[in-house]
């Protein structure tokens, strides 16, 4: 009964429309779809801000609705298709899992536009996005590099996907070119978020002797175990600071905001098209976290090395790059490897010690 | 004085019957209070939860989509339970019988093998369920292990091997190491009854599956002998009835049910083997099992009314803004009510002013 009043209703406004002109238009409505709860505090809760960035933005122009904790089995394409049937004009659905199950929805609503995150299929109404995290790895390397008296890493990661896998790789190239006989120690969590596991893993590493943590998984608590052992660590995702005030080093933001806006508003002109964002630090859509914990001098070329990545004057896969046995990898970007070798990548770097899982 | 919970001497029959109806209500009118406080208007909420979702074709395909899973497995269930056999690691077997029927979709990948391949996979499926499901089974029978304990395990353990063979061994060479299988080819696809829906065969499998449950319960002598093993296990004894044997055979069952509605999903909606196939389906089915007062037919409807409550609860989180959780806290509540009016069928309160004894002779 509902749906029906509400098309009717559109139908006569859209009728209207000719008449009384675009005063009369509808709020665009804005949907999301999130893998975790919004009070995760690291990748959902990053995403929710996004979504808070684009109300404060347009106001009165836009509606956005999400839904939270919506798993990557069955349950996503329905979630996604209730989002289309409710009136969302633009969908944004923010995990990789929700990759086939957004495109069959999209198939099914070619009106309704679509905003796939960290994934790689598009069509004509959907788009991906995601962020070039590992430009923000490569300055952690080279702080990790500087401020390890062990000169041993410890490397929280979740599933080994190339964003994963490039992120270790940038993360050893910038630390080598401070200390060429840097370690890394890496502990497969298998999960993004759970607390319980990361915060194992975390000990382990330091256990074992790495007196840095870094993390690849979504929660605090890596932070919280580097804190309590007075030890130091990155943070992941949003800024992590307040769980460890003497230990967060700096941390990698993801910041949506900018490009939720920027898709809002295209949407709002007309002009939203099918397109691959891959946004890196001069896009802020990757942001470092104030650097702290650290000595001026570190500090200092942590800074400059953020702004030529910015400026476009350092890559961090710059060429020539070692695999593992090191073989040279082909240079298919000219001065360092093309989007395509970083986003497929499934190999490590010569002086990563570790075995890619199910490799 | 104290409060005391007395066994009746007799039961009304028709109380047994309406007493899901009264918990139903008494949950309706906790969530209109629980809605209220969250500050929204509760008529319309209800009205957003229960009653939209059944006035248009695609909410009702869904309702179905979702409750296929949940009575499959929740027949399965009541025949343990009518047994005295508490099967509570139903997840665990949907889980292994997912994995079964998909060894064989991952086998056959990118072969023309023929249309064979999907009735092969949901027997595999069946079979890996209750051969999983047999394991706490016969622990119970052979070492009084409590049945109760190492079905749950089990869950945790399914869990586990399903996690490492779509990371490993089973994993998609072209899928940039995500963790899934390749998508299913469509020969080991369960077809959609409706073209561009969501309604799959499984749906009418169900239905089979309560059908059945009905003959085996009210027209054999199996499911006499599992009624009385149940319900009074001294007089089985004397009947000359194995209570052992029933015990396998209810696990077995159950196991093969929820195996055979694990390979569906997979095989079904889903499309593939990846981690998180199951939002809880097997421990969502006990609360159905009981709320359908173990009988097929109430199983049925409480797996279409608790299916209900996900999708109205989806489009009030859409409509209504209400949070995810009340969803779950709905869920919760229902249960609670279940159980505590079922307790008032077979026990009152009585407030004990003087001594023990003198409140007996007036009982």
């Amino acid at each position: 009964m509902r749906k029906i009043l509400i098309a009717t209703t559109a139908a006569m406004l859209a009728a209207g429309v000719s008449l009384v002109g675009a005063s009369a238009a509808e709020k665009l409505k804005v949907g999301f779809i999130y893998i975790g709860p919004i009070g995760d505090l690291g990748w959902t809760y990053q995403h929710d801000l996004g979504r808070l960035a684009v109300v404060k933005e347009f106001g009165d122009k836009v509606e956005t609705t999400y839904l939270e904790n919506v798993s990557e089995g069955p349950d996503s394409e329905r979630s996604i298709e209730q989002l289309a049937r409710a009136g969302n004009k633009l969908i944004f659905t923010t995990s990789f899992g929700y990759m086939d199950p957004t495109l069959k929805v999209a198939k099914k609503y070619p009106n309704v536009h679509f905003e796939h995150a960290t994934g790689y299929k598009r069509d004509k109404n959907v788009s991906t996005y995601s962020g070039r995290f590992y430009e923000g790895r490569y300055i952690q390397g080279i702080i990790a590099a500087k401020m390890s008296k062990a000169g041993v890493l410890g490397y929280v990661a979740s599933f080994p996907i190339p964003e994963v896998i490039s992120g270790i790789n940038a993360t050893m190239l910038g630390a080598q070119t401070i200390n060429p006989n840097i370690k890394v120690k890496i502990i497969w969590a298998n999960t993004w978020f759970d607390p319980g596991k990361e915060a194992d893993a975390a000990k382990a590493l330091l256990d074992q002797g790495a007196d840095i943590i870094m993390q690849h998984t979504d929660s605090p608590a890596p932070m919280q175990i580097a804190s309590e052992r007075g030890k130091l660590a990155f943070g992941q995702d949003s800024e992590m600071i307040k769980f460890g005030p003497k230990s967060q080093l700096t941390s990698i933001i993801d910041n949506w905001g900018p490009y939720y806006i920027e898709r809002v508003r295209a949407e709002l002109e007309g002009t939203w098209k099918s397109e691959d964002f891959w946004g890196g630090l001069k896009t802020k859509m990757v942001v470092m976290a104030p650097y702290t914990n650290m000595p001026d001098d570190v500090k200092k070329l942590a800074m400059e090395t953020e702004a030529a990545i910015t400026e476009g004057k350092l890559h961090a896969f710059k060429c020539p790059v070692f695999a593992q046995d090191g073989k040279e990898v082909e240079c298919k970007g000219g001065t360092h490897l093309d989007d395509g070798q970083i986003l497929g990548m499934n190999f490590y770097v010569k002086g990563v010690d570790d075995k890619i899982p199910g490799k | 004085m104290h409060l005391v919970l007395e066994r009746r001497t007799e039961q009304s029959r028709t109380i047994a019957l309406v007493s899901p109806l009264i918990a139903i209500g008494l949950t309706l009118v906790t969530m209109s209070i629980l809605v209220a406080i969250l500050g929204t208007n509760p008529i319309s909420a209800l009205g957003v939860y229960f009653i939209d979702p059944l006035t248009d074709g695609y909410s009702l395909q869904e309702i179905a989509v979702k409750a296929t899973p949940l009575v499959m497995i929740a027949i399965g269930l009541s025949l343990c339970y009518l047994a005295n056999a508490w099967n509570i690691g139903a997840e665990g077997q949907f889980l292994i019988g997912a994995v079964a029927g998909s060894w064989l979709a991952v086998k056959t990948h990118g072969t023309d093998a023929g249309p064979w391949v999907l009735p092969a996979m949901l027997l595999l499926g069946a079979a890996g369920g209750a051969l999983y499901s047999l394991i706490p089974a016969i622990c119970k029978v052979r070492f009084a292990a409590s049945e109760i304990l190492t079905s749950l395990m089990l869950v945790y353990v399914a869990d586990l091997v399903l996690d490492y063979l779509v990371r490993g061994p089973w994993r998609d060479p072209a899928g940039f190491n995500f963790p899934t299988t390749a998508a299913f080819d469509p020969v080991a696809t369960v077809p959609v009854l409706i073209e561009a829906g969501r309604l799959h065969l499984g749906a009418v499998i169900a239905l089979v599956v309560v059908a059945a449950g009905m003959v085996l319960l009210g027209k054999t002598i199996k499911g006499f002998e599992i009624r009385v093993v149940g319900a009074a296990p001294r007089a089985a004894r004397f009947g000359g009835f194995n209570s052992n044997q029933l015990v396998l055979l209810t696990f077995a069952i159950s196991g093969a049910l929820a195996g055979l509605a694990g390979i569906i999903e997979v095989a079904g909606p889903v499309g593939n083997l990846r981690p998180g196939i199951s939002p809880g389906y097997g421990f969502t089915a006990i609360i159905v099992a009981f709320l359908g007062r173990l009988n097929p037919v109430g199983i049925l409807i409480a797996g279409l009314f608790l299916a209900l409550t996900f999708i109205g609860g989806e489009q009030a989180q859409i409509a209504m803004k209400i949070p995810l959780d009340v969803t779950k806290v709905f869920q919760g509540i229902l249960l609670f009510y279940v159980l505590a009016c079922d307790s008032l069928i077979l026990y009152r309160f009585r407030l004990i002013f003087a001594s023990p004894k003198v409140s007996r002779g007036a009982a």
